[in-house]
């Protein structure tokens, strides 16, 4: 009994110190953001600091560009979330509640080209891109971040209509509603977390997303905070470590939140089925 | 009589054809937006990039809207380049030890989590979810503040656990040094997943299993692999999967934590090659084989994921 009690102890250990060293990037962002320079720049770290100042955070804000760089962000990312689930929301039901011809063939399509890497496609996107004079412009971003976003979303979004029974709608059909009025009382309400849950995730790989972004948008008034935030070293001529630390706290706050909100609901989309959450 | 009800009939037969048929038809009016929308913005792009693959196509020809056909000779010189099969190479052996060390420490964190007391296992997951929710972006920079020469905490915590003298210890000299701190990045981020999905996992295993395995007088290991194993396998399967996909196909973290001055031939990874070559150098008709090469690869090592979760989508 007291050999489990101590094992138990031993994991319990290993497990804090997991959690300190796994943790310890994430606390060392923001305990740096607030820091003074001193402090930050003393060849021996302060771990947490007795006086702590907000001045980081207004030099990455009043650093050129901050504003307009977020309001690209969220610009890009409403428009693209607001058509990738519309559009999505339609082909979901489909998938969901329709057995037809060349369904397989769509599911094979909504999979593998969220598996095609970013990276392979920056030539083909850039070239078509500008050949249509959307280089610098938000919407030739929108484009690109929807190739991304809509098969995401109409996958994630099935499993969320599946997970409907079939009695409920049926039960209003036979109370006399048409399949469209079925749809939208039944249905829909019931499908809202899963369409809240899914834009979120959508919304968090839009604001995340670097690639396209450097290479579409050369204008540094079009840019997006992840942007932004890469040429944010590149702007100031010594290294403002404190300001870097806060810029970054600033950038992942949104995408933190939200992300604590859906995890739960969204982390089953990639391994569905083989994991029962 | 008889002549008009088989007209009744007839016509009822076809107005219910009609209906089926246009009950048959809901799903493809469904799906439709989304094909279009991708057919314009993917499959275009996609064709283009196959024509472009054969055309000398640079900044002149961008401007002009027009590329000269060569046939295949940009495939030809891509893969007579001693560094494109260098950077697969190095492409290669990244992908594996970044899988490797994702899916072995995410493995040791899942069996972990299920040791460990209630509080301590809330912990540490609530530590993974904040590390899972850090953008790549955002986790470069920390990252590169981490490992700065002059002051950062990497070096001052090395030497003081006396690991070894890193006092102002330059972590960007060397290829091996700068890919493994992106290994290191990598990992770091890609384990909160791992480990998370597979403990959802492990608690499916029955308890009963473990312990009655355990009273035989089975050892840990062989009850690791003999019971615990082989119901994780179909999840280790995709996981892997997943992350050969994204380990190969990786950008960002390289790109930023490496950085455009240090970037070279002798640290190209496959994404960053053709970044370099197609894009830097405008160079879009030799980026573009570079691309499809890459996309062909990719896609052949997709098979078995794409398998797998259509199988599944396709059963419900």
């Amino acid at each position: 009994m007291s050999s489990r009690v101590l094992r138990r102890g031993g994991w319990n250990t290993v497990g804090i110190v997991l959690f300190a060293v796994m943790v310890f990037p994430v606390f060392w962002m923001i305990s740096t953001a607030f820091k003074p320079d001193d402090q930050i720049n003393s060849l021996t770290p302060t771990w947490f600091s007795t006086s702590p100042t907000l001045h980081h955070f207004a030099d990455a804000i009043h650093t050129p560009f901050f504003w307009t760089d977020v309001k690209n962000s969220v610009i890009i990312v409403l428009i693209t979330v607001a058509i990738a689930m519309t559009l999505a929301f339609l082909a979901a039901v489909a998938l969901a509640k329709y057995r037809f011809t060349g369904r397989k063939l769509f599911i094979v399509l909504m999979i593998g080209i969220q598996m095609l890497p970013g990276a392979g496609l920056i030539i083909p996107l850039y070239v078509v891109l500008a050949r249509y004079h959307q280089v610098d412009k938000l919407s030739g971003v929108i484009l690109t971040y929807l190739t991304f976003a809509l098969p995401f979303s109409v996958w994630t979004l099935r499993g969320f209509i599946i997970g409907i029974p079939k009695e409920l709608e049926e039960a209003a059909m036979v109370d006399g509603s048409t399949r469209l009025g079925a749809f939208v009382r039944i249905l829909l309400p019931l499908v809202a977390p899963g369409l809240v849950a899914t834009s979120v995730f959508a919304f968090i790989t839009s604001w995340n997303e670097y690639i396209f972004a450097r290479i579409l948008l050369n204008d540094q008034g079009k840019q997006t905070v992840t942007v932004w935030l890469s040429y944010f070293l590149g702007t100031s001529r010594h290294q403002d470590w404190g300001a870097l630390m806060a810029g970054s706290t600033l950038t992942a706050i949104p995408v933190v939140i939200f992300f604590l909100l859906v995890q739960r609901r969204i982390m089953f989309g990639l391994t569905a089925g083989a994991v029962k959450g | 009589m008889a002549v008009a009800a088989e007209t009744t009939k007839w016509s009822r037969r076809r107005r219910l054809t009609w209906a089926r048929a246009g009950r048959a038809s809901v799903p493809y009016w469904l799906i439709l937006p989304v094909v279009a929308a991708l057919t314009a913005i993917l499959g275009y792009p996609i064709y283009s990039l196959v024509r472009l693959s054969l055309e000398h196509y640079t900044l002149f020809e961008l401007i002009q809207h027009h590329g000269q056909y060569i046939g295949l000779k940009n495939f030809s010189s891509v893969l007579h380049d001693q560094v494109f099969w260098h950077t697969l190479l190095r492409t290669v052996i990244f992908t594996v030890v970044n899988v490797g060390a994702t899916i072995v420490g995410g493995t040791l964190i899942a069996l972990l989590l299920v040791r460990v007391s209630g509080w301590v296992r809330i912990l540490v997951t609530s530590g993974l979810v904040l590390v899972w929710a850090m953008p790549q972006v955002v986790a470069v920079q920390v990252w590169y503040w981490m490992t700065n020469f002059q002051n950062g905490v990497v070096n001052y915590v090395l030497t003081e656990l006396h690991i070894g003298n890193y006092f102002e210890h330059d972590w960007y000299q060397t290829t091996f040094s700068q890919l493994g701190l992106v290994t290191a990045l990598i990992v770091w981020g890609a384990l909160p997943f791992v480990a998370i999905t597979l403990y959802a996992a492990l608690s499916q295993v029955p308890g009963e299993l473990v312990e009655a395995a355990e009273i035989d007088g089975a050892r840990p290991w062989r009850v690791f692999l003999d019971v615990t194993l082989p119901i994780l396998r179909p999840v280790l399967l995709i996981l892997t999967s997943l992350s050969i996909l994204w380990d190969f196909g990786v950008f960002t973290q390289p790109y930023l934590l490496i950085g455009q001055a240090h970037i070279n031939p002798s640290n190209y990874l496959m994404g960053i090659y053709l970044f370099e070559e197609g894009y830097l150098k405008t160079d879009y008709g030799r980026g573009a084989a570079i691309s499809l090469l890459m996309l062909v690869m990719v896609a052949a090592m997709s098979v078995v994921y794409v398998r797998k979760m259509v199988k599944i989508g396709d059963v419900d």
